[in-house]
């Protein structure tokens, strides 16, 4: 076997694909064979680092140099430079924002300094088309464990013990929902994997399974010895087609092992997983619409009780988590409970993945210990808000969360303490929020969405948040009124308190939230007209500053309107009715004379 | 590789598996083992510092030693190559110069296992921007 000095690792995420890590990868492959270095250096595809801002990522063992924004040209530098010469590509290297210095090593970068990896251990470290790799990472040593020396009840009352909670949203005690699924009586039980991942902006479960795949097969398994169940199904957007592959790759390789199968190591037991697709509709994340469309019905949720772990897939006890709950389970049974238990707060234990978004200048996933403050996770490991600007709130949850503001910075993050600012844990997806943004507008994003993925099936969530949406577009148009913003609430209320669903009954709390958190931002729309961030255009009005007019013309010339007249050498007026703010005025002006009020 | 039939098996293969991954591993907490750098610019290489550093991984790894090497660029001591740096856990690296295999050996057994200099130490005679 040759021995390798060097381990050259090539981000294979979603993220890093989409800008030619795979041809970076093959090049690099190249070279280093044309070389004559395939025997010293190994080249490795693994999964996302995390570190999306800055992709595509490459990694080289053991200095820890770590490469941002490589180009598949790029190779040929790397290879002659550092892995020939031993002298790192500066130039590759990333650079601190605030000192403007070259960091080389990733274990000095602040993005990484903060953050404890348990879901993601693997991911970015192992070749995720490679079991080897992953068994020797204590690789299905948990599943060994839990089928020789443990039982059931023993794994069952383990899980309770460490505190794991499901990491979709919810935060249901996962030990109690295997063992209330355990205690179901029936012939065949089932063991789902929810990987229907629909927030926006949240990739965290896409990227577990395209980085360390066997993490969650693993854990299926040990969730089937646990509740008696042989059968596992993977429920999966079709939209994530390289976490597919990489899925399917992993389960045949799983099979070939005979860690997946009959008489799994010698033990008697027995369990598959197949996988099922989605269509990407946000309401079949809820459990019971999950189940119905794998069943080959309409993606519709249904009353619970009663709940899946009694009567789910074709009416048999079935046991749904998410990704990222799986991905915690190897460790755990590992570990050790108390291990798990010690990490994060009272009541939330272990870790988070967060998916930063929107305006920070670190966008990426991030695993921090629950209980990790706001501040930190967006200053510190998110590297501040983009361009100096200001920081004005963050929605986490997605569009069934609430957005946070700077009063909770300081919050520590866990389940309870989200639920209790207004918002909550949902599935990780942190959108930031700078004053360039309108809280009315934001709110009616998201009501939108939740208008556009409703399925229809109850009143509630059908009407209501349509007409939550009308009267949040009234608002931004600068036609509402007081009267409006009460019945913002009431709707409100009422959705949350009819709908049948989880998706109806979240839907109003970006609405809820923002009236609670930017009143003053909500009476502004309604009794100034006014937005002060300036994103709802129907509320500016473009002015002319006679001071500075001289009357070159260039505003009345490109007006698509026609709404400003003014003599040649003359001072320019804008007629506000005519006016349709585009903005071409400002633009064109080159002396300053045009501004908004 | 065939099936896995057992526990015991499992573990087998880890085991033989790990000496793959050692590497990758090893890096996540350089500072605590044993960090070897090997000078390995032009100067060094005509010297015969790839043999050297070969020899320091494999030996390493014959002897149980837990030890990251690696290579670097020119330190500058042209005169004394091959020349590399070691790092002993909570040390101040220390220079040896023309190290061949028989010199590496030394190393290894007196310095890296017993903390005993051996002959041939360069001493740092200038600053780094970091202690300015």
């Amino acid at each position: 076997m040759a021995k390798y000095k060097m381990h050259v690792l090539v981000c294979g995420g979603t993220g890093c694909h989409a800008s030619e890590s795979d041809t970076l990868l093959e090049n690099l492959k190249t070279i280093v064979a044309d070389k004559g270095l395939d025997n010293e250096v190994q080249v490795i595809a693994t999964g996302c680092f995390g570190f999306c801002e800055k992709g595509p990522i490459v990694k080289i063992m053991p200095d820890n140099t770590f490469y941002t924004q490589v180009c598949p040209a790029d190779a040929r530098e790397i290879v002659e430079e550092h892995l020939i010469k031993g002298r790192k590509v500066n130039r590759l290297l990333y650079v601190d924002p605030e000192n403007k210095e070259h960091i080389s090593d990733s274990k000095h970068m602040g993005f990484y300094k903060k953050q404890l990896r348990i879901a993601l251990r693997n991911c970015g470290f192992i070749d995720p088309e490679n079991i080897d790799e992953y068994i020797s990472r204590d690789g299905y040593e948990a599943l060994a464990k839990c089928l020789t020396e443990m039982t059931p009840q023993q794994v069952i009352e383990e899980m309770k013990k460490s505190g794991l909670r499901g990491r979709g949203g919810g935060g249901f005690s996962t030990g109690l929902k295997w063992e209330i699924t355990s205690k179901s009586v029936s012939d065949i039980k089932y063991v789902v994997c929810n990987a229907d991942e629909g927030d926006p902006g949240a990739f965290m479960d896409r990227s577990i399974l395209e980085g360390d795949p066997h993490s969650v097969i693993e854990a299926m398994a040990i969730c089937g010895y646990c509740i008696g169940a042989s059968y596992g199904l993977v429920y999966i957007r079709a939209e994530y087609p390289l976490a597919i592959d990489r899925l399917k790759t992993a389960i045949n390789q799983a099979r070939e092992y005979g860690l997946l199968g009959q008489d799994i190591l010698g033990t008697g037991f027995a369990f598959d997983i197949e996988l099922r697709y989605g269509a990407g509709a946000f309401v079949c994340g809820e459990e019971t619409a999950l189940i119905h469309s794998m069943e080959g019905l309409r993606g519709e949720p249904t009353v619970k009780p009663p709940f899946p772990s009694v009567s789910g897939y074709y009416e048999k006890p079935t046991n749904v988590n998410n990704v990222e709950t799986f991905a915690n389970v190897p460790v755990i049974i590992n570990k050790g409970a108390e291990w798990f238990a010690s990490i994060g707060t009272e009541k939330s234990k272990g870790t988070k993945v967060f998916a930063l978004a929107g305006k920070i200048n670190n966008v990426g996933l991030i695993e921090v210990p629950m209980g990790t403050t706001l501040r930190e996770v967006i200053y510190e490991i998110g590297g501040g808000i983009k361009d100096g600007k200001k920081f004005k709130a963050v929605q986490t949850g997605g569009p069934s969360g609430g957005c946070l503001t700077e009063k909770h910075l300081d919050t520590p993050i866990d389940y309870d303490n989200l639920l209790a600012s207004g918002s909550m844990m949902g599935s990780g997806g942190m959108i930031v929020m700078d004053e360039d943004d309108c809280m009315v507008s934001m709110a009616k994003f998201y009501l939108d969405f939740t208008v556009e993925e409703s399925c229809g099936k109850c009143s509630p969530c059908r009407i209501g948040n349509k007409r939550l949406y009308e009267i949040l577009d009234k608002i931004t148009q600068g036609k509402g009124t007081r009267d409006d913003i009460d019945s913002l609430r009431n709707l409100s209320h009422v959705i949350k308190d009819t709908a049948l669903c989880g998706l109806g009954q979240t839907s109003p709390n970006p609405v809820l939230s923002t009236i609670d958190n930017f009143w003053d931002e909500y009476i502004e729309h309604v009794t100034d007209k006014k937005c002060r961030s300036g994103q709802c255009k129907a509320l500016l009005q473009y002015y002319i500053d006679p001071e500075n007019c001289v009357g070159c013309t260039a505003c009345a010339r490109n007006c698509p309107v026609n709404a400003i007249s003014g003599e040649r050498k003359g001072i320019h007026v804008i007629d506000q009715a005519t006016c349709i703010k585009c903005g071409a005025c400002l633009e064109k002006c080159k002396f300053n004379a045009v501004f908004i009020k | 590789m065939g099936q896995v039939k057992s526990l015991a098996d499992l573990r087998k293969i880890k085991e033989e598996l790990q000496g793959k991954m050692s590497l990758r591993e090893k890096s996540n907490n350089p500072e605590s083992l044993v960090q070897v750098k090997v000078a390995m610019a032009t100067c060094g290489i005509a010297s015969g510092a790839k043999q050297v550093m070969d020899f320091f991984i494999e030996e390493f790894d014959k002897r149980n030693i837990q030890a990251v090497v690696t290579q670097t660029g020119c330190m500058g001591y042209c005169f004394a190559e091959p020349t590399v740096e070691i790092t002993l856990p909570g040390k101040e690296p220390v220079v040896f110069g023309y190290v061949d295999t028989r010199k590496a050996d030394d190393i290894i057994e007196k310095y890296v296992k017993n903390g005993e200099l051996v002959e041939g130490i360069i001493p740092v005679n200038y600053e780094t921007i970091e202690k300015k």
